[in-house]
C-alpha cells in the first residue's frame, strides 16, 4: 500500500521544520519527504495545505483492563485515540489488579492486540503498586514493559524506592514517578490558596510536588536511574528540575494537557470533572509550565487520560473521583496553546510525539524516511463545540464539555493504515 | 431591590440589597415572635423538609420552629440513620425526596459543595444549613441582624472573627457578608487554623489576639472542635485558651462597647471564658439564637414568594400555550 500525501504542511519536530510539501508512505514506513512525482498506483491524499505531523505518543493512559472495563476498554480507548491523533498509547499499570507480573502483562498485551492504534504497556514498579517490594523488572522488560511506574501511588519508603531504582538502573529500565509528598497532599481536593479557602475545600500546597520531586531527584542522583516525572505542574518544581538536568542526571518530566490549558478557578461551583491529580494550579503555575514546555525543560505533554464513570463523579467534590479523559481532546486542547501564541506547532509535537518516543526508545515521533508512518492530519483552525457524549471513550468525564475548541483531527494513520477519518462520521 | 435568589446556598452570590431585604423582613418577624400568637400563613400548605446529614440540635430546631411559625408542614429527616447508610448516593436521596414534592429543602451536609450539588437536582427551594467548611448563610444573616440591632448599623464596623477560621463555614459566610456590607473584618487565630489565601479577601489577619482585638466593635468567637485540640493543630486546650480564649483581659483591648458573639455551642474555658459569655452587658449570644428563628423565617418566606412567582409564571405560560398540566 502506497500513500502519497500531497500539499501538506509538514510538521517535523526532529528537524524543527515546518514546510509545505509531499510525503510518501509505503509498507508502513515513511519513504520520502518532499518528492514531487506521484508514484504509480499510489493513493493520493490531498492535504490542501493542512497539517501533517507525527502521531502522538501518549505517555500515561489509564485503560480499565483488567478490572474496570465498564469505564474504558482497549477497544474504546483505541477508537478515542485514533480520533484524537494519538497513534501510540502508553498504558498505565494502575488497573485492578495492577499490571505487576509478567503474566498480567501478557494478559494485557493480548487484550490490547489488534487495535487500530499501537498500545505499549508500562508495568508497576512495586508489587500491587504498594511501595513495599519491587516487581520482576527483568521479566517484565522481557515481556515488553516500556517503563515502570506506580502511577498515582507514591512510595513512602525511600529504602524500597532506592533499591528499585538501583535494580532498574542495572537493566536500563525507565522509571516514572508521580512527584508528590503524600503526607502533605493527603485528603486534598484542590490546590491551597484563595480559591480553596473560598470553596471550603481541603487544599494542598504546590510545595508537596516540589518535595516529592526533590526526593526523587536525590534518589535518581544516588542510583543513576533513568527517571521521568509524570507531571510537573508547579512553578516551584521547575528550578529543581533544571538543576538536575544541568547536573547531567538522566531525568525528564511531563505535564498533562489539562494543567497547560486550565487553572484552579475552572473548578467553579464544585465541578467535579475538573478534579484532577495533582489538582489544577494557579494561573501563574500554568504559564510557567507552558514556558517550560517551550524551553524544553518539561519534555512531554500527555493526556493523563483517566476514565471515571458518572457515579464516581456525581458526588460532593471531596468525595468525587479525580481524573479526566483526554485522548480525544489532547490535540484540540493543545491547539489552544498554538492559537494563544504560547507554543509553535513544532514545540507542541516535540512534546507530544518526538520526546515521549525518544524517551521510551520508540522509532515513532519523526517525519523522516524510514520512520513508521504513524501520522495525524489535522486542521489547526477548524472550530467545533465539544459534546462529551460524542466522545469514543466509554467514560465521558471531560472538563471540555461544551467548550469551544479550535483544531480538529481529520485523519489518523498507524503504520501507513488509515485508522480514523473525520469524513466518515459526517 | 427585592430578594431574587431561587435558593440560599451561600452569601457569596447575594447582593447587599438582598441581604438588607432579608434583614428588614427578619426585623418584622422578631416582633411577631415576641407576641403570644406567633403564627402567620406565609408558608401555609407548603412542605418543608429538614435534611441534616450532620448532627445539629440548635440549627435544626431553629429551622423547624421557623417553618412551623410560617404555617408550613415540617418534616425532619435524621439522615445519619437513613438509606445513606445503605449506600444511597446524595443525588438519589435528593431525587427520592424531590418526588414527594417538597417546597423547601433545608440541608446540612459534611462535604463542601454538597448542598450546591443537591440543589441542581431538585425543583424546590433549597436552603443551605451548613455545608462542610464552605458556607452557613443563615448564621451569617442572623449574626448581621444581631449586629445591626445592637450597633444600630451594619457598615463601617470593625469585626474581629477569632479562633478556628480554617474549619469554619461560619467564618467564611460572615467574612463574605460583612465584607459586602463594607465593614473591616479581622481574622484572628493560630496560623495552623488559618487557611492560606484568606489574606487575599481584603481582610486583615492577626496571630496575636490582643493586637487583633484592638478597637474592635464586634468580637465574634468561633467554636473549636474537640477533635482538633489534641496536638494536630494546636498543642493543647489550655495553651489555646491562654493565647486565644476570650477573657476579660483580652476583651479589654476591644472597644469599650464591643459586643461578644458566638455561634454556639460554646466550649466554656476553651475559646471563651464563662463569665464573658454570661455577661449580658457584653454578650449577645442569646439574642443570636432569637434572631436565628426570625432570619430563617424571613429567608424561607422570601424563597417561598419566589417559588410561587416562578410556578405562577410557568402556569401562565402553560395556559397561554393551551396546555394544562
Amino acid at each position: 500500500m502506497t500513500l502519497f500525501f500531497e500539499n501538506a504542511r509538514l510538521i517535523d519536530p526532529a528537524a524543527n521544520t515546518e514546510t509545505t510539501g509531499n510525503l510518501l508512505v509505503r509498507d508502513g514506513l515513511i519513504r520520502e519527504v518532499g518528492l514531487t512525482e506521484v508514484p504509480e498506483g499510489a493513493r493520493v491524499i490531498d492535504c490542501s495545505g493542512l497539517c501533517l505531523a507525527p502521531g502522538i505518543v501518549d505517555l500515561g493512559v489509564k485503560i480499565g483492563e483488567p478490572g474496570e472495563r465498564h469505564m474504558e476498554s482497549f477497544r474504546s480507548a483505541s477508537l478515542a485515540a485514533a480520533a484524537g491523533g494519538v497513534t501510540t498509547i502508553i498504558a498505565r499499570p494502575d488497573t485492578a489488579p495492577a499490571i505487576d507480573t509478567p503474566e498480567s502483562l501478557e494478559f494485557a498485551t493480548k487484550r490490547a492486540a489488534e487495535q487500530p492504534v499501537r498500545i505499549r504497556h508500562m508495568a508497576a514498579l512495586t508489587k500491587g503498586r504498594a511501595g513495599r517490594e519491587m516487581t520482576e523488572i527483568g521479566f517484565l522488560l522481557d515481556a515488553g514493559a516500556v517503563a515502570f511506574t506506580d502511577a498515582g501511588h507514591v512510595a513512602t519508603d525511600a529504602k524500597v524506592l532506592s533499591r528499585a531504582f538501583t535494580y532498574a538502573r542495572a537493566l536500563e529500565a525507565l522509571v516514572i514517578c508521580h512527584p508528590q509528598e503524600p503526607g502533605l497532599s493527603h485528603g486534598a481536593a484542590v490546590t491551597s490558596g484563595k480559591f480553596a479557602a473560598l470553596r471550603g475545600l481541603p487544599g494542598v500546597s504546590p510545595m508537596a510536588e516540589r518535595m516529592g520531586l526533590d526526593r526523587d531527584l536525590a534518589l535518581a542522583e544516588m542510583t543513576g536511574v533513568r527517571y521521568h516525572a509524570d507531571q510537573i505542574t508547579s512553578a516551584r518544581s521547575l528550578p529543581a528540575l533544571e538543576r538536575a538536568k544541568a547536573a547531567g542526571l538522566d531525568v525528564t518530566a511531563g505535564v498533562s494537557i489539562h494543567h497547560l490549558t486550565l487553572n484552579e478557578l475552572d473548578v467553579g461551583d464544585y465541578r467535579t470533572f475538573f478534579k484532577l491529580t495533582p489538582p489544577l494550579r494557579a494561573e501563574s503555575d500554568r504559564l510557567a509550565a507552558i514556558e517550560a514546555v517551550g524551553s524544553g525543560l518539561i519534555d512531554v505533554i500527555c493526556s493523563m487520560h483517566t476514565p471515571a464513570d458518572e457515579e464516581s463523579k456525581r458526588l460532593p467534590f471531596e468525595q468525587a473521583a479525580a481524573g479526566a479523559v483526554a485522548l480525544e481532546t489532547l490535540l484540540p486542547a493543545a491547539m489552544r496553546l498554538y492559537h494563544g501564541g504560547h507554543l509553535t506547532l513544532n514545540q507542541l509535537f516535540r512534546a507530544l510525539s518526538l520526546n515521549p518516543a525518544k524517551r521510551l526508545g520508540l522509532p515513532q515521533g519523526r517525519l523522516e524516511a524510514g520512520s513508521p508512518a504513524d501520522l495525524v492530519l489535522f486542521d489547526p483552525d477548524r472550530p467545533f463545540v465539544l459534546d462529551r457524549f460524542k466522545l469514543h471513550s466509554k467514560s465521558k468525564n471531560t472538563p471540555f464539555d461544551g467548550a469551544r475548541m479550535q483544531g480538529k483531527v481529520l485523519a489518523t494513520f498507524v503504520g501507513g493504515v488509515q485508522v480514523y477519518s473525520d469524513n466518515k462520521e459526517q | 431591590m427585592a430578594f431574587r435568589a431561587r435558593h440560599l446556598l451561600g452569601i457569596e452570590h447575594l447582593a447587599p440589597e438582598e441581604i438588607l431585604t432579608v434583614l428588614d423582613l427578619a426585623d418584622r418577624y422578631v416582633d411577631l415572635n415576641r407576641r403570644t400568637v406567633k403564627r402567620t400563613d406565609a408558608l401555609e400548605g407548603m412542605t418543608q423538609i429538614n435534611m441534616f446529614f450532620e448532627n445539629s440540635t440548635r440549627t435544626q430546631s431553629s429551622f423547624e420552629l421557623a417553618g412551623k411559625r410560617l404555617g408550613a408542614d415540617v418534616m425532619n429527616m435524621a439522615m445519619q440513620n437513613s438509606s445513606v447508610k445503605k449506600g444511597e448516593t446524595l443525588i438519589d436521596t435528593a431525587l427520592t425526596l424531590n418526588a414527594m414534592h417538597p417546597d423547601l429543602l433545608v440541608v446540612r451536609h459534611g462535604a463542601s459543595g454538597a448542598v450546591d450539588l443537591l440543589a441542581q437536582k431538585v425543583n424546590c427551594a433549597v436552603v443551605n444549613a451548613g455545608d462542610g467548611k464552605h458556607e452557613h448563610p443563615t448564621q451569617a444573616l442572623l449574626d448581621a441582624l444581631t449586629i445591626r440591632r445592637a450597633k444600630g448599623r451594619l457598615h463601617g464596623l470593625t469585626v474581629a472573627i477569632c479562633g478556628d477560621v480554617s474549619h469554619s463555614r461560619v467564618a467564611r459566610s460572615n467574612m463574605l457578608l460583612l465584607g459586602k456590607m463594607e465593614n473591616h473584618v479581622r481574622l484572628i487565630g493560630p496560623p495552623t487554623l488559618m487557611p492560606s489565601g484568606f489574606g487575599e479577601f481584603g481582610v486583615d489577619i492577626y496571630e496575636d489576639m490582643r493586637a487583633g482585638l484592638k478597637g474592635a466593635d464586634v468580637v465574634m468567637m468561633l467554636r473549636l472542635q474537640k477533635e482538633r485540640m489534641d496536638g494536630g493543630f494546636i498543642p493543647s486546650e489550655r495553651e489555646y485558651f491562654h493565647r486565644y480564649g476570650l477573657d476579660a483581659e483580652k476583651l479589654g483591648f476591644a472597644a469599650p462597647d464591643a459586643i461578644v458573639m458566638h455561634p454556639g455551642p460554646m466550649n466554656r474555658g476553651v475559646e471563651i471564658d464563662g463569665t464573658i459569655a454570661d455577661d449580658i452587658t457584653r454578650s449577645v449570644i442569646q439574642e443570636q439564637v432569637e434572631m436565628g428563628v426570625a432570619v430563617r423565617m424571613a429567608v424561607m418566606d422570601l424563597l417561598a414568594q419566589n417559588l410561587r412567582a416562578e410556578r405562577g409564571r410557568a402556569a401562565t405560560e402553560n395556559l397561554a400555550r393551551g396546555t394544562f398540566v
